[in-house]
């Protein structure tokens, strides 16, 4: 399984040791090698998640900074949210998207106050960084923070462990950030995550990264979780993974993010693709991003024919598997805007058998964001 | 006395007269992972030796499972479909996934026993 001649190309984030030293089992994953489980199991880490609180090593995520006067501006010529309304601590979620309304990835922008902050998936962030490079104008500096690492400790515990480590980090509210000093060490914290879960990310330098992980590890709550539970509890919180569940032939209407484009920008456009994603939020796209729930026990992986009653194909599912949760099958994919009512039946189409299966709301399970 | 034999996709076929009660290795559960569902060929089937005959699937991932040996499926191992984690507690045992009436019992030849077997997974890891 482990191909010896690959793993020399592999990057290491700063949390490489440890997580080997956890006896994490590591696979390529964005052009890092990466622990995709730890002993207790993506079973176990996916419940011990929702259940206490899971530590994620997620430093093959790209984290830039953006200086330079009328950055906001700068940056919503690339996306459809509102920046120039962001106040310093606050985040959104958006997408940069393509001249067709494509997403050529989806991110977290946050006001530092005096940067944005960024933050993009790992296996897209030298795209995204070409294509910022490319199209900011030469007064908006693009700071690549090669040597940060990036944290996430989520779950119902995380709130208590940040409260004793992190004090003050307890009151931001989902979507905020602030710098806090873990046991000396400058970070900047955020209320998210991938999880549906409360929780925070940590964006710290990569030389201390090690320190505060083992500390957050000491706690009695706090277990090291992979990216096999990431992808299993970000599947049932119904949150989009790039290159699965949007990609540039998707957009962000299709893909059910309209409430991440603010009502300005939807009037004003101004962003790659506008007449396009404004043209589907006046007349409804043609197809929509929906939950599914398979009727039995068998998981509809990605790449599944949804199919409607009369077996004709309507669609695909874009990521689908077990909900350790739910403790059944779970996906989500892509029907036509008729078939995408809560409760509509489908077919779906595993190994040649046509399994029933139903529309479902999303999240599967119920979200924890902490909103004060 | 029953005999075990073992595939290099890590199946395991134990031989008793005719009939011969397959399942996944230990290696390949540990491999796998958590075991969240598997799809079992019902009795009555026929199958030639290396067809697709069952399904197993993780969290994360879908494998099939091919016919260590040709023959006729006598019984499917039901538990599995409400507890498939048997899978995990207990591969060589428990967790069995059907039986087989052995059409060519030479084809039992091709099989490694748990020596050549023991040495293929140590080769592994």
């Amino acid at each position: 399984m482990n191909n010896p001649h690959s793993e020399e190309t592999l990057k290491m984030t700063a949390l490489h040791g440890l997580q080997v030293s956890l006896g994490g089992r590591m696979v390529p994953f964005a052009g890092y090698e990466m622990a995709v489980s730890f002993p207790l199991g993506v079973l176990g880490e996916h419940k011990h998640t929702r259940a206490a609180a899971g530590l994620f090593d997620v430093s093959h995520m790209g984290q830039v900074r953006l200086h330079g006067d009328d950055r906001a501006k700068a940056l919503e010529t690339l996306l459809p949210a509102d920046i120039e309304n962001l106040t310093p601590g606050a985040m959104r979620y958006s997408q940069l998207t393509n001249d067709s309304g494509g997403i050529i990835d989806d991110l977290i922008v946050t006001n530092g106050g005096d940067y944005l902050f960024l933050v993009v998936n790992g296996a897209n962030k030298d795209g995204d960084l070409a294509h910022m490079r490319a199209a900011l104008p030469a007064g908006i500096e693009i700071e690549h923070r090669t040597e940060d690492a990036l944290l996430a400790l989520q779950g119902p515990g995380a709130a208590a462990v940040m409260t004793r480590l992190a004090p003050g980090s307890e009151k931001l509210v989902f979507m905020t950030a602030a710098s806090v000093r873990i046991a000396g060490v400058d970070c900047h914290v955020s209320r998210a995550g991938y999880t549906g879960e409360d929780g925070f990310e940590i964006s710290l330098p990569g030389t201390q990264a090690e320190d505060v992980a083992r500390l957050l590890l000491a706690e009695r709550s706090v277990e090291a979780i992979g990216l096999g539970a990431r992808d299993s509890l970000r599947l049932e919180a119904g949150l989009c993974l790039h290159g699965h569940d949007i990609d540039t032939a998707t957009t962000p209407i299709e893909a059910g993010l309209t409430w991440s484009i603010q009502k300005r920008r939807r009037a004003e456009g101004g962003f790659p693709g506008a007449d396009i994603i404004q043209a589907q939020l006046r007349d409804g796209p043609e197809r929509k991003r929906v939950g599914i729930l398979p009727e039995g026990r068998a998981p509809a992986r990605e790449g599944t024919e949804v199919v409607d009653e009369n077996g004709a194909v309507i669609g695909a599912i874009s990521s689908g598997g077990f909900g350790p949760t739910l403790g059944g099958p779970v996906a989500m994919g892509y029907v036509t805007a008729e078939q995408a009512k809560i409760d509509t039946q489908l077919g779906l189409m595993v190994r040649g058998k046509n399994l029933p299966a139903r529309v479902a709301k999303m999240p599967f399970v119920p979200a924890g964001y902490f909103r004060g | 006395m029953s005999a075990i034999y073992y595939t290099e996709e890590h199946e395991w076929l134990s031989v008793e007269g005719d009939i011969g009660t397959c399942g996944i290795t230990e290696f390949a559960q540990e491999q796998l992972g958590d075991i969240v569902y598997v799809e079992l060929p019902e009795a009555g089937r026929t199958v030639a030796q290396n067809d697709e005959i069952a399904v197993v699937e993780s969290v994360k991932a879908a494998s099939e499972l091919y016919a260590p040996i040709s023959g006729e499926v006598t019984e499917s191992n039901d538990e599995l479909a409400d507890d498939p984690a048997k899978v995990n507690a207990d591969a060589m045992g428990e967790g069995w996934f059907f039986k087989i009436r052995l059409s060519d019992p030479a084809e039992l030849e091709s099989m490694m026993d748990a020596e050549a077997y023991a040495a293929l997974v140590a080769g592994k890891s």
